[in-house]
């Protein structure tokens, strides 16, 4: 079910209704059945996967729990027997034990990922190594079932459970209620990766039906509605016309691509995370926001502490930071520093464990190449940006006055914005050859820019009134997504205070999106981008 | 105290550590300064810091750093 559907809205409506009719301790219990109805309807095939984690994730955390309520109980007990070396030895072999379930649930469900992810990736590069030998030879390419939103539910799950081994949330008792963390409807599609000590909480608590909650959540899922029909899915069209013809279309289709998909998946992406935050809101439930205004980034590294923030973060506590500080990196880094100096030594092992981590990264939203590509480029830029920053230091004390100057920030941002979009297009074409050939034609084919504002731009499907409501439409997200920057507070809050405005503005957004959307029949408004991942 | 300031001095010369309560929330310190910074504590005072340690509330400031570097001493 997808969530620019019909159905979704019933089944919506109806959760909501239901939700405030129930009392308050069991509104829970309703959006446990909704979530799971949900993710049924999505597909019947996909409940048992999720259980699995649900279940396994419940037995690891509580095993985890236990251990750390048995040493406690002990270290309390034999207070006064035990000194300090001797505490310190018992809370270090309790804890490895508590790392060996912890590391038990990770590789039952990672493995399953991995599996269900990555095995025709892997069986289809053997299958090439294989075939420089022989061409008679080849694996059997398996079919495996990919559930919705499996990469999303694993690594909030897993998050969970490190939380529980690090004792910075709470092992749940009740298997119903982790169920429910782990499958929240809202969520499944495409996140945000939420942490179990900020939404737990939120979840089991009960909630009265209030205006102020209700109204600011119609009116951002209304106008995330608008962000994925009018302007995402419109410029699909034409970003599609383009990935299908790379040689017909090059040079200056290219640029537009660039800019096209980055309309395209900002407006995808975070008008399914205004879905989303929209609809936890109408609950009563605060979800954690995904993005801060990621393309006002005047660089990179900061760019990516914008964009897809709970992923980032995410990647960032449980991955980076943990093989960054673990005992071979320390080694890693005493010895490089005696070989090669403090200067460069002390950054080899945190620059190893970042070329990992977006290594990771880039595995982590599809298993094919481009996006290992995409995530090894967006490390390169980060690091080379680090190692040239006496370079921007020296520079921007020579010239002080410049980073208080709006046109330098301007240039800043565009460069970054550009840049993002010129790695961003791996994503488009899904093949690395092809994508490097393709934008090395901005480079040398000119000719195409004479034919593409002859009127090439018109033949990619979409027409001249198009192309006019989807400019206007990025131009009212740009003029309240800087409002809301500059001013600070929340559009929507502020036109809830006034209950006929907000009619007028979920009525207006209801219409522009009927007239303008791009949905009906014969179009395919199905699939998020991030849907896939 | 001293020392540690010093630790930090080396990464961002610019900054006041004496007075500065938001380093990790106000965007001084990324991971990467963080990671730096951990090993070079590690090997000056003796300790361990754990990934579970890397929150913003132990980095944010000269005196919540100090205080976990006690707080594992003493562990």
């Amino acid at each position: 079910m997808s969530f620019t559907s019909i159905g979704f809205i019933c089944f919506l409506a109806a959760t909501v209704v239901l939700y405030y009719v129930f009392p308050k301790k069991h509104q829970w219990k309703l959006l446990l059945a909704a979530s799971l109805a949900f993710y049924f309807i999505a597909g019947e095939w996909y409940l048992p996967y999720i259980l699995f984690t649900i279940i396994s994730s419940y037995i690891v955390a509580r095993l985890m729990r236990k251990n750390s309520e048995r040493e406690k109980l002990y270290i309390e007990q034999n207070r006064d027997s035990l000194d300090k070396d001797a505490r310190k030895a018992y809370k270090a072999a309790e804890k490895k034990k508590r790392f060996r379930i912890l590391i038990l649930g990770l590789v039952l469900n990672f493995g399953i990922l991995a599996v269900l992810k990555y095995t025709g990736f892997t069986v289809n590069n053997i299958n090439s190594i294989i075939g420089i030998f022989s061409d008679n030879v080849s694996l059997p390419l398996p079919k495996l079932l990919l559930p919705m939103g499996i990469s999303f539910y694993t690594f909030q799950t897993m998050g969970y459970l490190i939380d529980v081994y690090r004792e910075r949330t709470q092992a749940e008792t009740n298997p119903f209620r982790l169920a429910l963390f782990v499958s929240f409807f809202p969520q499944l599609v495409q996140g945000p990766i939420s942490r179990h000590g900020d939404l737990s909480e939120q979840l089991f608590c009960g909630h009265s039906a209030k205006w102020e909650n209700i109204a600011p959540g119609m009116i951002r899922v209304a106008w995330g509605f608008f962000k994925k029909l009018v302007i995402a899915d419109t410029v699909m069209i034409a970003i599609k016309s383009i990935m299908s013809s790379p040689e017909r279309y090059s040079g200056a289709y290219v640029v537009f691509l660039i800019l096209a998909y980055s309309a395209q998946i900002y407006a995808d992406f975070t008008g399914g995370i205004d879905i989303t935050i929209g609809i936890g809101e109408m609950l009563g439930i605060r979800i954690k926001e995904n993005f801060d205004h990621p393309f006002a980034s005047t660089s990179t590294k900061e760019y990516w502490r914008r964009w897809h923030i709970t992923m980032g973060t995410w990647f960032q506590d449980y991955i980076f930071y943990p093989l960054s500080i673990c005992k071979p990196m320390q080694k890693l880094s005493k010895w490089s520093r005696a070989k090669m100096g403090p200067a460069l030594g002390k950054r080899i092992p945190v620059y190893l464990a970042t070329i990992v981590t977006w290594f990771v990264t880039g595995l982590w939203h599809g298993a094919s190449w481009n996006f290992i590509v995409w995530g090894l480029l967006n490390c390169l830029v980060i690091l080379v940006s680090q190692e040239l920053q006496p370079l921007y230091t020296k520079f921007h004390n020579r010239f002080p006055k410049l980073n208080d100057s709006y046109a330098y920030t301007l240039f800043c941002r565009t460069r970054t914005f550009l840049l993002m979009g010129l790695i961003r297009v791996l994503d488009c074409y899904r093949d690395v050859p092809l994508t490097f050939k393709s934008v090395g034609t901005v480079f040398y084919d000119f000719s195409s820019w004479r034919e593409f504002f002859a009127g090439g731009v018109f033949d990619l499907g979409v027409g001249p009134r198009e192309y006019i409501v989807v400019a206007l439409a990025i131009v009212t997200v740009c003029i309240v997504s800087k409002f809301q920057r500059a001013e600070g507070i929340s559009l929507r809050h502020k036109i809830a205070e006034r209950p006929s405005l907000a009619f007028l503005c979920l009525s207006v957004l209801v219409v522009v999106i009927i007239i303008f959307g791009s949905y009906g029949i014969g179009f395919d408004a199905s699939g998020f981008i991030y849907n896939q991942f | 105290m001293d020392k540690l300031i010093e630790i930090l001095s080396d990464l961002h010369p610019d900054i006041d550590f004496e007075s500065e309560d938001g380093l990790v929330d106000n965007g001084i310190l990324d991971s990467l300064d963080i990671v730096t910074l951990i090993t070079e504590i590690n090997d000056k005072f003796d300790v361990s810091i754990p990934a579970e340690e890397i929150i913003p509330e132990n980095f944010n400031s000269v005196q919540a750093l100090f205080a976990l570097i006690e707080k594992l001493d003493e562990e």
